[in-house]
């Protein structure tokens, strides 16, 4: 059983994600790490762009320091690797826009993240429609691009994107950009049910979740809770930031 | 699956977040219906006639091509539309599609604030909420334009993200427009962006490119041998380009930023620059754009805030592939000369991104036969740009 197939086996799982590079570079593998020892069940390993359009604030500065900081694609890829050297056993999905994949180049990047032990990619601004080229790619290397669908999804576009996906779906639970809110939209179950009627494959929700009693909620009907903006502030506001990210992996991971 | 191709050849594209790809199936759908609608057609022609008071002029520069010595120079007069600008007239008819579609709130992005004002005045004729992203930089190099923007009622809003310009506005926009699809249209002012855009953008600017060839063959009895227009995202040059594609004795010319000159980094030369304009995706779509080495977008730099933007409209990677359009590059320098010497010896003022254009003009008229002709379109007025001007050349 693959990585990505096993870190299903307990459902629901807790998938944060951190950009690598922030607040600098070798602290954020440690911090990687220390969500990885502590109670992720997934991570979204993050790759940096200048004009991350479907994020919010949090994640805009976070990626903006990283840059500044120099942090490439290479890094990112780097990064899995290191993950992998230190033990961590985990799915790791690499998650970044599209343009900075097309400059690394497509083959050797799927190439090059795959053998650093990647199991997955997220790529906002790339829906299915542009993706063949990489899809024929990823075939070769049976590691999927994860499947987005969102609450403006239609029906029978819902349809024909959820068989084909594979891994896991992220629903992305909001219309709007990444970042924390107040409230978990009370249409969430239904629309997960519109999802589950398409596909058995997992189905993970993002955008917006920020307590740990959210997570616990939307782990109630989802079989995955990504958090990503609450979890690149708190860990970036502390001045210990691998202990932050230890003791924000522990309030979020789901008990077994 | 899109009811229109969705690319140019290999350019173009829906890269968009998932969120956003019903919303550009609803407007290729509206733009589809309207397009062979007779009322929706009428409404329009009636609204660029009695609003925006259109066709605009066909203006013969006789100084000005007297002093050059070569070609004769004729220049479509985009500068006399209502606000000042060509940006009218898609600004107009995408908020004819909004009301089409229901909604009632646009949000739009502007560099030089020529497509603020423009969807602001469109904004306030229909009776739509119109928000506008800037960035913060342009605000402070464009004050006139943000006030006008404010009087016409559309709130302004500085974008202090990433350079500040033009792209940074672009994302802001986009941003809104996920967070706020199901009511608000993205009302975006060039020919770039997910398909539909840039056909819609085409289509809607195409009226600049059939007055002027209707209007040289009337007035002069024949075709122009040369066109040539300023391209920051491409919305004008594509205006006054798409009725001559089939014409092919003439030659069409598009004029990109060269700044401080493409060896010094600082410029919007996407095409002039080999090393940093590379095949890329940025805003939904896939065309040149300038990046670094690692696939960031790169800064620009021009004196016209309009043509400061990183990419190029796909359609226009695609004339150039097909060699049906060619392109070249003027600086600063050299658009502040033109800038002035229309000033003098033609008593016009123009944008400084319609000056890239006769600076294109000033170099190639002279080489030119005095029986041939060259149209130019004069994308808008330099109002804006005074303070600009004033403070590079004193």
């Amino acid at each position: 059983m693959n990585r990505l197939a096993s870190a299903f086996r307990h459902r629901p799982i807790f998938m944060p994600y951190f950009p690598v590079g922030y607040p600098e570079i070798p602290t954020s593998i440690d911090i990687l790490e220390s969500l990885a020892r502590n109670g992720a069940d997934l991570i979204e390993v993050g790759l940096s762009f200048s004009d991350p359009l479907a994020d919010g604030p949090v994640i805009q500065h976070a990626t903006q320091i990283a840059l500044q900081n120099g942090v490439s694609t290479r890094d990112g890829i780097s990064t899995i690797a290191e993950l992998r050297r230190r033990g961590i056993e985990i799915p790791l999905i690499l998650m970044g826009y599209y343009n900075p994949i097309l400059a690394y180049g497509l083959e050797r990047f799927v190439q090059d993240a795959v053998q650093a032990g990647t199991d997955g990619f997220i790529i906002p601004d790339l829906p299915p429609e542009e993706a063949d080229e990489l899809e024929q790619i990823l075939q070769k290397y049976e590691t999927p691009l994860i499947t987005m669908l969102a609450p403006t999804t239609s029906e029978d576009r819902m349809e024909r994107l959820a068989h084909r996906a594979r891994g896991f779906i992220y629903l992305v639970s909001v219309t709007g950009v990444t970042g924390a809110r107040s409230d978990i939209p009370a249409e969430l179950g239904e629309l997960i049910a519109r999802v589950r009627r398409h596909t058995a494959v997992p189905v993970c929700v993002g955008f917006g979740i920020s307590t740990p009693a959210q997570a616990a909620a939307v782990g109630q009907v989802a079989d995955g809770v990504i958090v990503g903006s609450a979890c690149v502030r708190e860990i970036g506001e502390s001045e210990i930031p691998v202990q932050a990210a230890a003791e924000f992996a522990r309030k979020y991971r789901f008990a077994r | 699956m899109t009811l229109l191709p969705s690319k140019f050849g290999p350019y173009g594209g829906q890269y968009v977040p998932e969120t956003l790809m019903p919303a550009l199936a609803e407007l290729e759908t509206e733009f589809v219906a309207a397009r062979s609608d007779p009322a929706f057609q009428l409404t329009l022609d009636q609204l660029l006639a009695d609003f925006v008071g259109r066709p605009t002029p066909l203006t013969y520069a006789r100084r000005l091509s007297e002093q050059l010595g070569g070609a004769q120079i004729y220049l479509k007069r985009e500068d006399l539309a209502h606000t000042g600008a060509h940006k009218i007239n898609n600004a107009l008819g995408q908020a004819l599609l909004v009301k089409r579609m229901g909604k009632q709130r646009i949000v739009a992005e502007t560099g030089a604030g020529q497509h603020g004002v423009a969807s602001a005045t469109a904004a306030a004729l229909l009776g739509l909420e119109c928000v506008v992203y800037m960035g913060a930089v342009d605000i402070a190099r464009q004050q006139p334009n943000v006030f006008r923007m404010k009087l016409l009622g559309a709130e302004v809003h500085p974008v202090t993200s990433g350079t500040q310009t033009l792209k940074d506005a672009i994302n802001e926009a986009i941003r809104d427009w996920v967070t706020n699809v199901r009511t608000t249209h993205y009302l975006l002012g060039s020919a770039l962006g997910p398909h539909p855009y840039p056909t819609i953008v085409r289509e809607f600017q195409s009226v600049i490119g059939r007055e002027a060839r209707a209007q040289m063959l009337r007035e002069i009895g024949r075709l122009p041998d040369t066109v040539i227009a300023c391209v920051g995202g491409g919305s004008n040059a594509i205006g006054i380009f798409s009725a001559f594609l089939d014409d092919p004795e003439v030659e069409l010319i598009g004029v990109e930023a060269a700044g401080s000159g493409i060896p010094s980094g600082k410029h919007a030369a996407r095409f002039g620059d080999p090393t940093r304009g590379r095949l890329g995706v940025i805003h939904g779509t896939r065309t040149f754009v300038l990046q670094t080495e690692d696939g960031q977008i790169a800064e620009t730099h021009s004196v016209s805030a309009g043509l400061d933007y990183a990419a190029i409209g796909p359609e226009h990677a695609h004339l150039r592939d097909q060699e049906r359009a060619f392109y070249t590059a003027a600086t600063d320098e050299e658009a502040l000369q033109a800038f002035q010497l229309l000033c003098r010896v033609e008593g016009i003022i123009p944008a400084l991104e319609s000056a890239h254009a006769l600076a294109e003009v000033i170099k190639r008229a002279p080489t030119m036969r005095q029986d041939q002709i060259i149209l130019v379109n004069l994308s808008g007025r330099g109002d804006k740009d005074l303070n600009t001007v004033m403070n590079t050349i004193l």
